[in-house]
């Protein structure tokens, strides 16, 4: 179970700080896939990233970050090592580059296991069964990253990031760069990984909110640095509050929708900046039901069990 | 731009190196000047006579003023850097670019003829070249190595030309029917400036210590003073053994800093070109 | 307008170069005045270079390219042919010199095609394209690429083709980079232009993208075409396996996939045999020198396994 209270995560510049992730309260229960959606610079990425390799120009600014109980020193590069691989891993955006091209992935594997001063015989037999869950050949051992196709050194990256069975694993982006299909056996084999209880909870980073209808248990949607709308996967599909998470559905073009038979329409306008975000609520500016109220930060409604949203605008149980 | 030359006011090894090479330019120009002696091979005083009033840096076995030869060597050492790396960045960049840019069998051609400059020893070509010269003065020692030192430039440039090439602005600026000509002056050789101004750093430094070498084993220039012919000079008059540390530390002091404050302006401007390496 | 026929490029590869490996394979296809056709593919599939090769950016190594009846290799002024078909690419951030202003795409067009127009006159037209395509010039104008959007520009690129009046446009991939709130947008600027008689070839791997602004489809793997036809008809009764696999892959918000397998590892392909029959559920010694067949009125299938009923045989 992993807490995150009231995390500020900015990024420092010439200009100034910009507020990448602007106090941010949420969780990931045990056994739970939480899917994290938003658009290009909404900070999800920066929240996954930040739990784990956090390091400027990625500063901590405050809150507080508990796995399992424990307190998880995430301002710490240092500290964090004893965590990092262990309870809480990241298959980080360009995975298929975090592999050493020059070392057969086997002695790769090996070296850093021993860096982190445990055996390579001893997990043996996990890795290879791994592999098998993951559909990749024991010869991959013997083989040079090079000799890997994109989806193959994604699969190779997430079995290395949770061979040791950590809590928390973290899953940025891991299928944009995919084909369709591929996309569709990863995502599977993810979620997988969590169900056969390999690790207990994932955080699926991705700009694809169908993708998380297919394998997410909860989705939080984030917007400019804040969380707009959290809820049961059904609950942010079917029935979105927040104005942004409506249009954002809505501006999805899907196989089953064509052009002369319904033109779809996007949301107008930019995301703020986030150096000097505007006060109140960040989405305004685009927001069609905007009044003055709206210049407050909004509040936390809750809807239903489960489902939250940030937004003057939402009345619980309409 | 703005921002180029605010990261390059801050960067701290930028500004090291560049003060380093400044001091060193000026006294190569106006050293002369001060010097109290005119010619840096006039016998002007008893030898073997240590820093003093009259001779600044002391005198040689012979009674040369240390001091004057040590600014003419810093003349013709910039000098040898200026002509030799600058023919050496423009043969680079004009083979690489060409290789790069049309490739097919030209590129072939051209990067065989480059790798072959490329193993052959530099020093060994230089050593046969010089020693067939009957006569040899500065600006022919930069000619030659300027010859010689171009290989690797090319390849580098050669790839940079590639990656440059296939960004789509280049084939935006194709299919708005663009020519060749224009498509390279405003698309590809405003990108790479920065590039070139560090390769004809690093071409510059290396000329430097190739003439020193070159000198250092006694195919320097016959006529006139160089900071490595001082050097072989000393070594050769056991200026080391007779403790004549003013005439043996001068030059190699110099060349190291010279050389090294052109590094560390390499590697200043790496980092205020390339945002990924800026510190913050 | 556009024909294809039998477009191939081959790459030497191997030791020595001695093996040919073939991008795009026999390809052949056409676009109508007037209308959007989607190049659908995976990576790999040669769609990228399909697109190029119609800009003449890479020359093809077999078959021709004709465009209003003229093979287009033999157009010796590439100006002419720029004035009618145009390009756009994937990546709207790389398809702007850095260190020039945006205005400079519209501006080079101004020198190279109509030098005769005042800069006065130019300017006031940009703002007109600018303006149609759903911007505001006064906030746009004059900006430094890196100042932009990548919606942005990526519709600076399609009134960039506005501006040169062109009949043809190759889209390549131009909404991947792009957020989904934006990408809509620059699908219905198409849209609109398509429906004022321009012609677009929309390169694109995702499904959606094609199925909502397509006339045609067709389907490409390993550079090879294995289904075309009209688009609702390719999508509602996908026939060659390969389509079908790639339909059931599509995340969307209407189903959860299910659990049909899928084959990851694709080997080489033996000549004279199906691109995909190494992955194919139906694969085995019969698919071979498959060619296309008529299912139904524009609706075209290379898949030996496919029946006169859609369905496939075992």
């Amino acid at each position: 179970m992993l807490e995150v209270r009231n995390l500020k995560l900015y990024y420092r510049t010439l200009r100034g700080y910009v507020r990448a992730v602007d106090d941010v309260t949420f969780q990931v229960r045990d056994g739970e896939l939480l899917g994290l959606a938003g658009e290009s610079g909404c900070g999800k990425s920066t929240l996954g990233n930040g739990l784990v390799l956090l390091k400027p120009p990625m500063n901590f600014v405050g809150g507080e970050v508990q796995l399992d109980g424990e307190k998880l020193p995430i301002e710490d590069y240092e500290r964090m090592r004893d965590y990092r691989f262990k309870k809480v891993s990241i298959i980080p955006q360009y995975a298929m580059d975090a592999l050493n091209p020059t070392r057969k992935i086997g002695r790769y594997i090996e070296e850093i296991l021993e860096s982190r001063g445990i055996n390579f015989e001893s997990v043996r037999e996990t890795l290879i069964e791994r592999l098998r869950l993951v559909n990749l050949p024991e010869r991959v051992l013997r083989m040079y990253p090079i000799e890997l196709s994109g989806g193959m050194k994604q699969r190779m990256v997430m079995v290395i990031s949770t061979l040791l069975n950590p809590s928390l694993l973290i899953a940025d982006e891991v299928t944009s760069a995919l084909d369709v299909s591929t996309q569709k056996a990863v995502c599977l084999m993810i979620r997988n990984f969590k169900e056969l209880g390999i690790v207990k909870s994932i955080i699926f980073i991705t700009h694809d909110i169908s993708v998380l209808y297919q394998i997410a248990d909860r989705i939080m949607i984030m917007y400019a640095g804040k969380i707009a709308e959290v809820g049961k996967t059904a609950q942010i599909i079917q029935n979105p509050l927040h104005p942004y998470t409506k249009m954002l559905l809505t501006s999805l073009p899907e196989v089953g929708v064509r052009y002369t038979e319904r033109m779809l329409s996007g949301i107008p306008g930019q995301p703020p900046q986030l150096l000097e975000p505007p006060k109140g609520c960040r989405f305004k500016e685009r927001c069609p039901l905007r009044d003055k109220v709206c210049d407050k930060d909004p509040p936390l409604v809750e809807i239903e069990e489960d489902h939250v949203a940030y937004c003057w605008k939402v009345k619980p149980n309409a | 731009m703005s921002e180029i030359l605010f990261f390059a006011l801050r960067n701290k090894k930028l500004k090291a190196g560049l003060s380093i090479v400044l001091f060193f330019v000026l006294l190569g120009l106006f050293g002369p000047l001060i010097s109290k002696y005119k010619d840096p091979l006039e016998y002007v005083g008893p030898g073997y006579q240590p820093p003093s009033k009259d001779f600044w840096l002391g005198t040689t076995t012979f009674g040369q003023d240390v001091f004057t030869q040590l600014v003419y060597g810093i003349r013709s050492s910039f000098f040898v850097g200026l002509v030799g790396g600058g023919l050496a960045t423009l043969i680079g960049l004009s083979i690489g670019f060409l290789a790069g840019y049309r490739g097919g069998l030209l590129d072939e051609m051209l990067m065989m003829l480059t790798n072959i400059l490329l193993v052959i020893p530099t020093l060994a070509l230089l050593i046969i070249i010089a020693a067939y010269l009957p006569y040899r003065g500065v600006l022919i020692q930069s000619i030659i190595i300027g010859f010689t030192a171009w290989p690797w430039t090319t390849r580098a440039v050669r790839a940079q030309t590639l990656s440059l090439k296939a960004r789509e602005y280049v084939n935006l600026a194709r299919i708005s029917g663009r020519s060749t000509l224009k498509i390279i002056i405003y698309e590809i050789v405003p990108n790479m400036l920065s590039y070139v101004f560090m390769v004809f750093i690093l071409q510059f430094g290396g000329a430097i210590l190739a003439a020193v070498g070159l000198d250092f084993i006694g195919l320097g220039p016959t006529k006139g003073i160089s900071l490595g012919l001082m050097m072989q000079n000393a070594v050769l008059w056991n200026a080391i053994q007779l403790g004549m540390w003013w005439w043996v530390i001068p030059p190699g002091l110099v060349i190291t800093l010279i050389v090294g404050g052109l590094y560390f302006m390499n590697v200043g401007l790496d980092e205020v070109f390339n945002p990924r390496l800026r510190e913050m | 307008m556009l024909e294809v026929v039998n477009l191939s490029k081959a790459y030497n590869v191997g030791p020595l170069g001695k093996e040919k490996f073939y991008a795009v394979d026999n390809v052949s296809f056409h676009v109508a005045d007037g209308e959007i056709v989607s190049l659908i593919g995976e990576s790999g599939s040669g769609k990228t270079t399909i697109g190029k090769m119609i800009l003449r950016l890479i020359k093809p190594t077999g078959g021709k390219i004709i465009f209003n009846s003229v093979d287009i290799q033999s157009i010796k002024n590439r100006k002419e042919y720029y004035r009618l078909v145009q390009g756009i690419f994937q990546d709207p951030f790389s398809s702007y010199n850095p260190i020039f202003k945006i205005d400079r795409i519209f501006e080079m067009i101004r020198e190279e095609f109509y030098p005769a127009i005042t800069k006065e006159e130019w300017s006031k037209r940009v703002k007109k394209v600018v303006e149609d395509i759903g911007l505001n010039p006064s906030e746009i104008l004059g900006k430094f690429p890196h100042q932009l959007s990548g919606g942005q520009l990526q519709r600076l690129l399609i009134a960039r083709a506005l501006l040169i009046d062109a009949k043809f446009l190759v889209a390549d991939e131009i909404i991947s980079m792009l957020d989904a709130s934006t990408r809509i947008d620059v699908l219905n600027t198409l849209i609109k232009l398509k429906e004022k008689g321009l012609s677009v070839l929309f390169i694109t791997h995702d499904l959606s993208l094609g199925y909502y602004t397509s006339d045609r489809t067709i389907i490409l793997y390993r550079g090879s075409i294995m289904e075309y036809g009209d688009t609702v008809k390719v999508f509602k009764k996908p026939l060659h396996p390969y389509t079908k696999m790639l339909l059931e892959s599509v995340p969307t918000t209407q189903k959860v996939w299910s659990n049909s397998y899928i084959s990851l590892h694709g080997r080489n392909v033996l000549p004279s045999f199906c691109k995909f029959y190494d992955r194919c559920p139906l694969g085995d010694s019969t698919c071979k020198n498959v060619s296309f067949e008529k299912f139904e009125e524009s609706h075209f299938v290379a898949c030996v396994k496919v029946t006169g009923e859609g369905e496939h045989v075992a």
